[in-house]
């Protein structure tokens, strides 16, 4: 029973309450570094550290936590995982630490860490948080290595840097800009919708 | 006067901070169902991003960078140690400094809000705590002092125009919107992946600002 439960917790984050794509969080990142695959794996691997870690840690500290401030106390505790993070990337991965920017201290107020500790590990204990990080981690690097792959297919013609369209191609810059990254969220979100409508048996409970 | 000039334009039309810098999603699509909102909202984020830029800039420059302003040196010093200005780096700590900071702040306007305006308080909701994780004022803060290295003048101009060009694309997002209601969107569509489409057109628009030179 409890084992499924887990599973339960796990498997969540991958479709069903997908972060991105079905719950709105963690926006600003899927769709700024997702100029290309690499940057979408790199960005997804260090938020799903910061994830794991700060709902293990939450999910361990929540009796001792007074509920009036709770968020500040979570937020700090994402804020050193981030900081942690930042510093290695810096030391051992400068190129993928300088594509990504700013965005890796921004991992602290991406919605998503914070709306799972909120809502899921300081109310539940460090095992089904550890199961519930590693989901929703996952669910999020996959969309934005996904998103990353399709929008560096179309705009350079290539996926994690290996030439897929031949030398013939033209590629269509514009999915590299901004505007690409919002264009194919859209898409990518009313695809998963599709795909969800058509996995749920109808009247079904989901 | 004429570098300032072009922060301003920059923050509000060439990196538009939401169409082409992508910071403030979450609200950028959360609360721009309704023009009303949206302004109530703006106006928090105009204002809580002005004075976090001023405040996390000074903390920045007095307390994290290292040099002769740095007060931990100036103490220090006049506690009789030796140790080299250059010592007291501890630009490492900017993120967990700024996020505190920025949440201090985001509490003080959720009072004020709340004290003033209980209509604009209840319609902002879930978002008003979350404006501590509106990427875009903590982002602006980073922009500030680790990337673009601004004075403080520089900074606060930056963070009033950031805000407003954050605003600015709400207010058109929530116009767009409210009529959206009233059109024949597919089924699958409705809700956040026509509005990231919207948000795609839009920001093609704003990327002809980026042929605006001085």
């Amino acid at each position: 029973m409890s084992k499924n439960n887990l599973f339960k917790d796990f498997s969540k984050g991958i479709l069903i309450e997908n972060p991105v794509l079905v719950l709105g969080l963690g926006l600003c990142p899927a769709l700024a570094v997702t100029s290309s695959a690499v940057n979408g794996l790199g960005m997804g691997v260090a938020a799903t550290f910061v994830l794991l870690m700060s709902n293990i840690i939450v999910s361990l500290i929540k009796p001792l936590v007074p509920p009036k401030i709770r968020i500040p106390i979570f937020i700090l505790v994402i804020a050193t995982f981030v900081t942690i993070v930042k510093l290695v990337m810096a030391a051992y991965t400068p190129a993928l630490s300088e594509a990504l920017g700013i965005f890796i201290p921004l991992i602290v107020v991406n919605c998503m860490i914070l709306g799972r500790a909120e809502a899921f590990a300081s109310k539940h204990g460090p095992l089904r948080s550890t199961a519930d990080a590693l989901g929703m981690g996952l669910g999020f690097s996959l969309t934005l290595v996904l998103l990353g792959a399709f929008r560096e297919l179309i705009g350079e013609g290539s996926i994690f840097g290996h030439n897929l369209m031949g030398s013939s191609y033209q590629p269509a810059l514009l999915m590299i800009l901004p505007p690409g990254a919002f264009l194919s969220l859209g898409m990518m979100v009313a695809l998963s919708r599709w795909i969800l409508e058509k996995t749920t048996p109808k009247g079904g409970e989901c | 006067m004429a570098n300032i000039l072009i922060i301003a334009i920059g923050a509000i039309l060439i990196n538009n901070f939401v169409l082409s810098r992508f910071l403030g999603l979450c609200p950028f699509v959360g609360v721009s169902k309704k023009t009303e909102t949206a302004i109530g909202m703006g106006m928090a984020v105009i204002f809580v991003m002005t004075l976090a830029s001023a405040v996390t800039w000074t903390i920045w420059a007095f307390f994290l960078s290292p040099g002769e302003s740095n007060l931990f040196w100036i103490i220090a010093r006049a506690l009789g140690s030796g140790a080299e200005a250059h010592a007291f780096d501890l630009r490492y700590l900017n993120t967990i400094a700024f996020i505190l900071v920025i949440a201090s702040l985001v509490q003080f306007v959720e009072l004020v809000l709340k004290k003033m305006s209980p209509a604009l308080y209840e319609s902002l909701g879930i978002f008003l705590p979350l404006i501590t994780t509106n990427c875009a004022i903590l982002g602006v803060a980073e922009l500030n002092t680790m990337t673009l290295d601004y004075n403080f003048i520089e900074s606060l101009v930056h963070g009033i125009s950031a805000g407003i060009g954050f605003t600015l694309a709400l207010i058109m997002m929530s116009g767009i919107r409210e009529r959206l209601e009233f059109a024949p969107v597919p089924k699958l569509m409705r809700g956040l992946p026509i509005a990231f489409i919207i948000a795609g057109l839009m920001s093609m628009a704003f990327l002809g600002f980026s042929g605006l030179k001085f």
